[in-house]
């Protein structure tokens, strides 16, 4: 069973984000990037199922520039097996393209499961593994943080947390899992794997060779800090507060 | 409390632009290796410092190794993180190739081993033993030894130890009394008593080898009488499986001012008639044989001092940006909105001050660590002999000035904090405790003086003869830098405080020289200022060099935080160490008889 594992190369979660001064977007010049943190669990998951024997091939597949590369070498790093670049230059591509492109890659790699990151810490979007079940018309179970695969019977078990608790889904395979963070504990990569990372096949593509159109289809108007917290004030007693925000907040 | 956060930034543009990252690269011996790759190792090792390592640092602080009828036992994270750092493949990084190691340059491990020993010199100071313990092996030892006990201490199965120290032999091995005698059997039945053995029990590996310093029933006196011999803990059988308890033990652990989280041990060896030992190589060359491993471990130590100092000040710059304190002077603003004490005009001195010499002992210890790749790697003969030459003078350096420094900059840790650094659970304190040791082994300041002023100076020669001759080349080389500097229209200033550093350290040098051979005891007085002056201008000159390249980058339109602030380093390096030449200068020239004034009736 070969298992593909998307993986986005964003700002690193120790780092501020700073919106940039024209407010178009969010600094990225001179700022530390790494792989998105959820991803790194989606990487672990296929690793592990490939030591299970589960698995037979873990592929990486990162959309971005080509510095993305040092992310899927560094998901070589810890287990994957084959890294895949669609090279999409400095171009903005939003999840439903990006959806699309990793659907194009399916297609060609026929993999039976696509365990995702539940969401990616730049923009947050939670969409791009729904929108891909959607599109493959394959079941999917978000926000995993169990899985059980089993390939004979052509099935995953995935505990899923809701509000209320765990939720258990039966799937059919092939499938999409988005990965929580409580899905497992990321592997530190090994010395020796990092030096030989490089050295595993990887491949480039492109959204045009792959027939995508990737131009967004949202316009973002602006970027900026959220608003500075004001100060409080104590209030004496239940009644005005009630009046408060009946007449000052208008919210009641 | 703060987490530790490898200066990535600092370390990279340090390799590539102070050490030669690029040409070391480029030695034919390191092809398999890629700036790319050694990119990702240091984003590994980071991650691995910062996660795994540096939470141990406190926890091993307060509970370190316990000692029990001669078993030693660790806290259990400790174990779990060694156990960790060997399977990751870190342990066997330095080591070579044919013996599971990565064939990686040292500028590579430098970077790397700071980041250990940032995170916890006590526990980076196992895997370092076990190193240089290799080394030795690795360069001394008969083919057999090194197929038994290598492949197995590489990968941190096994750790190593060296046994230098006896009660009565501290700086002086020539008082050496651990006996070796040969069993018949091409072993030979080692006794004695070795203190201050670092690591020399524990039980986060399966065997330990010691490498132990004895002397042959027939040696002669003095260093000369010395031999290496390899003895384990537990007898290695053919088929590399563990056999009997050799007959040694762990009588005690020391209590420490510092690097509580080491097991510091009285080692005796044959108590019950002998322990089972192999001599290493020929008989009596076991001092240089340990010599090795001691030049690995200067560098190292050394390193000890530059990582304890980016901790110290990582863990008060957190402080500062949180504490408020009274407000600013000058700032009436913060009179309403209080700001932390990081504003404060002192507390900015003593962070800089701590930045900027971390940046410059840094800086010379990856230099070093780069000639140590070109002195050893390089297909060209004459770069070999050169950077050996550098190596040679700035070893001393390295492991003498970097360590005196860390002692000051971890006080100065403690002096941003305030009353509550003087307070164990701030953390501030473990730093400079931690720091004090690194002065001391491995050769105190005063050994690593002697050697700077003596056989690295004074008794220094090229084939023809010239005395002091690679001191003179590389302080000439700067002196011609700073001459340049001083001309350039944006970093004059810096040039004109390295010229005048410089032209004080030369001027030392040449009176040593001169007074060396008629008073020696004076060139001595004054031959740890001398390090330091030393140190403050080289330091000062690699910092000079950072300014200028950021200044470059600056020009050229990258805005960068970092090149801004190298600059501000730079800058403040030059005006509060550089400056210091002069004085340092008359110090040492005209104070050295008022230290030997005093007659020693009178003390």
């Amino acid at each position: 069973m070969k298992v593909l594992v998307p993986i986005k190369r964003v700002v690193d979660k120790d780092v501020k984000v700073r919106p940039k001064a024209d407010e178009t977007g969010v600094e990225l010049a001179n700022v530390k990037m790494s792989i998105n943190p959820f991803d790194e669990n989606a990487v672990e998951e296929a690793v592990r199922l490939k030591e299970k024997g589960i698995a037979t091939e873990v592929v990486v597949v990162s959309v971005g520039p080509d510095k993305a590369r040092d992310t899927l070498v560094s998901a070589l790093a810890v287990g994957a097996d084959r890294a895949i670049l669609v090279d999409s230059g400095d171009a903005e591509v939003q999840p439903l393209a990006i959806a699309k492109l990793l659907k194009a890659v399916a297609d060609k790699e026929q993999p039976q499961l696509v365990i995702f990151g539940r969401q990616a810490i730049d923009d947050d979007a939670v969409q791009t593994g729904q929108i891909f079940a959607a599109l493959q018309g394959w079941g999917q179970a978000a926000f995993a943080s169990i899985s059980k695969v089993d390939v004979a019977s052509g099935k995953a078990t995935v505990g899923r947390e809701i509000d209320g608790g765990l939720e258990t889904l039966e799937l059919s395979l092939p499938a999409v899992i988005t990965a929580d963070l409580r899905l497992n504990e990321p592997r530190y990569a090994k010395l020796p794997d990092v030096m030989k990372a490089k050295k595993k096949p990887q491949e480039t593509t492109t959204p045009a060779a792959l027939g995508i159109d990737i131009t967004p289809r949202l316009k973002t108007l602006k970027v900026s800090e959220p608003p500075k917290r004001k100060g409080g004030g104590k209030v004496a007693d239940v009644a005005e507060l009630v009046s408060k925000l009946k007449n000052e907040a208008k919210v009641i | 409390m703060s987490t530790y956060n490898a200066p990535l930034q600092d370390m990279r543009f340090v390799l590539n632009e102070i050490a030669g990252l690029k040409d070391v690269l480029a030695l034919p011996d390191f092809a398999e290796v890629d700036a790319d790759t050694v990119d990702a190792i240091l984003e590994e090792a980071a991650k691995f410092a910062t996660n795994v390592i540096d939470p141990l640092n406190p926890k091993g602080d307060k509970n370190g190794p316990h000692w029990k009828d001669g078993v030693v036992t660790v806290i259990p994270e400790y174990k779990d993180a060694y156990k960790q750092f060997c399977e990751n493949g870190w342990h066997s990084m330095p080591v070579d190739p044919q013996y599971g190691g990565q064939g990686l340059p040292h500028l590579v491990n430098i970077a790397v081993n700071e980041m250990w020993r940032s995170a916890s010199i006590a526990f980076a100071l196992c895997p370092m033993l076990t190193s240089g313990a290799i080394a030795s092996i690795w360069h001394h030892a008969s083919e057999e030894l090194k197929a038994k006990y290598l492949p197995k201490m590489a990968d941190g199965t096994w750790s190593g130890t060296m046994n230098l120290t006896e009660p009565q032999a501290g700086s002086d091995l020539t008082a050496i009394r651990s006996k070796a005698v040969p069993r018949g059997d091409g072993t030979y039945a080692v006794s004695g008593t070795k203190i201050f053995i670092t690591w020399g029990e524990h039980d986060m590996a399966e065997n330990i080898i010691h490498l132990v310093l004895a002397r042959l029933p027939d040696a002669p006196a003095g260093l000369k009488g010395i031999s290496l011999f390899l003895v384990p803990k537990f007898l290695v059988n053919d088929d590399g499986s563990l056999g009997a308890r050799n007959d040694l033990i762990c009588s005690a652990l020391e209590h420490k001012l510092g690097i509580h989280g080491s097991a510091t041990s009285v080692m005796s060896y044959g108590d019950k008639g002998g322990a089972i030992g192999w001599l290493i190589g020929d008989a009596g060359k076991g001092v240089a044989y340990m010599f090795t491993m001691m030049n690995h471990a200067r560098i190292n130590v050394g390193l000890e001092g530059v990582g304890v100092s980016e901790r110290a000040y990582q863990h008060a710059l957190a402080y500062a940006r949180e504490r408020i304190q009274g407000p600013i002077i000058g700032d009436k603003d913060s009179i309403t909105t209080p700001k932390p004490i990081l504003f404060h005009p002192d507390v900015r001195r003593l962070l800089i001050d701590m930045k900027s010499r971390t940046e410059a002992l840094r800086a010379v210890a990856y230099f070093t660590a780069g000639h140590m790749d070109k002195a050893q790697h390089s297909p060209d003969a004459a770069v070999r002999k050169q950077s050996q030459a550098y190596v040679e003078l700035l070893t001393p350096l390295v492991k003498g000035w970097s360590t005196e420094s860390s002692i000051e900059i971890t006080s100065e840790g403690i002096q941003v904090h305030g009353g509550t650094g003087f307070i164990e659970e701030t953390g501030a304190a473990q730093y400079l405790r931690d720091a004090r040791i690194t002065a001391i082994y491995e050769g105190t300041t005063a050994i690593q003086a002697n050697d700077y002023v003596g056989r690295k100076t004074a008794r220094e020669k090229d084939e023809a003869g010239n005395v002091g001759f690679t001191a003179r080349t590389l302080y000439k080389e700067i002196a011609a830098f700073a001459d340049n500097l001083a001309k350039d229209a944006k970093l004059a200033d810096i040039g004109r405080d390295l010229k005048e550093a410089t032209q004080a350290l030369i001027d030392v040098t040449e009176w040593v020289i001169k007074i060396y051979v008629a008073e020696p005891q004076v060139a001595h007085a004054g031959s740890v200022p001398y390090l330091k002056l030393g140190g403050i201008v080289v330091g000062g000159w690699l910092l000079a060099k950072s300014a200028l390249i950021a200044q470059k980058r600056l020009d050229a339109g990258e805005a960068e935080g970092y090149y801004k602030a190298k600059l501000a380093t730079a800058h403040y390096y030059a005006q509060h160490w550089l400056v210091q030449g002069r004085g340092l200068a008359k110090e040492i020239i005209e104070g050295g008889q008022s230290i030997l004034a005093l007659d020693e009736p009178l003390f």
